[in-house]
């Protein structure tokens, strides 16, 4: 965002006093708050009006949102830079119902000239596809009518969910009102262990500080374990914080955010970086080292536990994909674990690359041969089983073992279906094995 | 707005997959959902509920996804209000900007038990329990604001119709 260029250079170095000193210092998330809002310094708690950088929408929320604008007659005010939609959760539409909010979609990305829609073939899950596309970069403020949008702060960037109806007033306002929220510190220092990765680093911070641990507030994530994480899974992190509650999850900027964020667009971007002396609201430690493959049991993604705990529980169906573990990098370690071995007898397989890039690519890696030697099945980009819509509904008392991020009841199809959240290691491993299995023993 | 009915009380974390299952994420219609509102805690809910009646519940309501859906299926049952230990973001402003009355106060929540009789005033904050009188937490101006004028898009179109008075 272009930026008033004193205020920006006193919103990036810090309000200073007269030797030099940081008065007050901010961290990232209200730095990138108060550029937006156009304020030199926001306190947690005050509530801004803020410009916003990239709203998204897709096929379940857009519709909604569109109704909205057209029923406060509000249509003819909608500014389409900003906007980016995408079909991603019933793709290629399964019914009438779901080729209608498809429609609905192609139909005003069309009207309004909206240039970056993704439809069926070009995209995938919104939250893979933003990234990938260059459509968001450090230093932006997004929103989103899915509550997975924080998923972009692996760039260095605050992005929040809401609603459809939040949706659509940002579409005309250009703007939204936020609560700044408290920032909360979470270090990670040490190495992972080999087959412990991104996603059990998330399950290990959810089970310690619960499904509502960090309501209302920001999550930044710092340490070696974080440095060394490739883009992928650190994407895999932020996805997750609204599963504690969290408004926005984010990491600083390094090279390898440079890396990602320069290969995929020519926007300039600012980076912010929080104050050394900056009070976060609380701070949470953790020692990489000791990590082990975790699994987050039914019906919430804060009961969490070892794999080792539940290895004897018999698995119906695994699922490796959606917008938190359908990454190329995901794909690339469950196919490691998976290469020439065959699915347990009786276990399905299915496996959903997040977006077409990232399809193609892995079939070019020759990494998909691998899922459908096993017996697994490969489906075009999309939710899918992840919110229980298509491509794998759950039916009663089945068990499944998903590298999604949300297990609650009923979530994935009949109430009565019991899903355990493992990452993609853990997830191939049980594939092979038929019950829960830790891919240290394959 | 003063309201009256039976209250409906549940535990704390009740999810939006809970409230409104993904099945019926493909319409927004308020008659459709209606008949599914809470069918993953309660099946009979949606039946038993009337006009009027609240909802009392504890922490981190409406946790998980975005869908307005779960506010509107509550509303679309007939419930009057949510009556809350606190709420999950979304579901707040999700709730706020379609004009479901929600109010915060624990100490109501724990008073409540299913069948205890409710009385709600959303203009005071005051809620009383089976005789007993509590005050809500009053909200920030801003969000008042939005509240009186009958939701966000009336907000925005009020925004909008000064920007052109300018
Ligand atoms: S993959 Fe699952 S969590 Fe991600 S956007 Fe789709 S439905 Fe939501």
């Amino acid at each position: 965002m272009a930026l008033d260029q004193k205020l920006g250079w006193r919103i990036r170095n810090g309000i200073r006093n007269m030797e030099g000193m940081i008065i007050m210092g901010m961290t990232m998330t209200e730095k990138i708050i108060a550029a937006h809002a156009g304020l030199e310094e926001v306190k947690p708690g005050q509530l801004v009006t803020a410009k916003v950088d990239k709203i998204m929408a897709h096929d379940i929320t857009g519709p909604p949102a569109f109704n909205e604008l057209r029923k406060h007659n509000l249509e003819s005010s909608v500014e389409p830079g900003r906007i980016a939609l995408v079909l991603d959760h019933i793709v290629p539409p399964k019914d009438i119902d779901s080729t209608l909010n498809c429609m609905a979609v192609r139909d005003f990305a069309k009207e309004k000239g909206i240039e970056d829609f993704f439809d069926i073939g070009r995209g995938g899950i919104a939250h893979n596809v933003l990234p990938e596309e260059g459509l968001v970069v450090p230093g932006d403020l997004v929103i989103g009518a899915d509550s997975h949008t924080c998923t972009y702060g692996a760039l260095g960037c605050v992005s929040t969910g809401m609603g459809h109806t939040d949706i659509a007033a940002a579409m005309v306002l250009g703007e939204t009102w936020l609560r700044v929220p408290e920032s909360m510190l979470f270090t990670y220092n040490g190495k992972l262990g080999k087959y412990v990765s991104g996603k059990d680093m998330i399950l290990a911070t959810i089970g310690k500080i619960s499904v509502n641990g960090a309501d209302y507030k920001a999550m930044e994530f710092i340490g070696s374990a974080i440095d060394a994480l490739p883009m992928e899974q650190r994407f895999t992190m932020t996805n997750m914080v609204i599963e504690c509650g969290g408004k926005n999850g984010l990491m600083r900027i390094d090279q390898a955010t440079r890396e990602y964020v320069n290969a995929r667009t020519k926007r300039d971007y600012e980076e912010y970086v929080s104050d050394d002396d900056v009070k976060y609201e609380s701070y949470h430690e953790f020692d990489a080292s000791a990590i082990e493959p975790l699994v987050a049991k039914p019906f919430s993604p804060d009961n969490v536990s070892p794999v080792a705990d539940v290895k004897d529980v018999k698995v119906d169906q695994v699922f490796i994909g959606s917008c938190t573990n359908g990454w190329l990098d995901d794909l690339r370690q469950a196919s490691y674990i998976l290469e020439g071995e065959k699915l347990a007898k009786g276990l399905r397989l299915i496996v959903i690359p997040a977006t077409m890039g990232i399809y193609q690519k892995a079939l070019k890696e020759g990494i998909l041969d691998a899922f459908i030697d096993a017996g697994g099945v490969v489906s075009p980009s999309t939710c899918g089983p992840c919110p229980g819509l298509h491509q794998g509904v759950m039916g009663p008392n089945e068990v499944g073992v998903f590298t999604t991020n949300r297990n609650f009841r009923g979530r994935t199809g009949h109430p009565d279906a019991r899903i355990y959240l493992a990452s993609p290691y853990t997830a191939a491993a049980t594939a092979i094995m038929g019950t829960i299995t830790d891919p240290r023993e394959i | 707005m003063k309201f009256e009915g039976s209250i409906f009380r549940y535990g704390a974390n009740i999810d939006t997959d809970v409230i409104i299952p993904g099945t019926f994420l493909v319409t927004t219609d308020p008659k459709r959902l209606a008949p599914h509102c809470m069918e993953g805690l309660d099946p009979d809910f949606s039946k038993r509920v009337q006009p009027g009646d609240m909802l009392f519940v504890e922490e981190n309501f409406g946790c998980g996804s975005s869908r307005e859906h779960a506010p509107i299926s509550i509303k679309a049952c007939g419930v009057s209000c949510v009556v809350a230990k606190g709420f999950a973001r979304i579901f707040f402003r999700n709730a706020i900007n379609i004009g479901l009355p929600i109010l915060i106060c624990p100490d109501a929540v724990d008073a409540a038990v299913t069948g205890s009789k409710g009385k709600v005033d959303t203009d005071t904050g005051s809620i009383d329990v089976d005789g007993k009188t509590f005050s809500a937490n009053p909200f920030p101006e801003f969000i008042t604001n939005i509240i009186s004028k009958g939701g966000l898009m009336e907000y925005v179109k009020s925004r909008i119709a000064d920007q052109k008075s300018l």
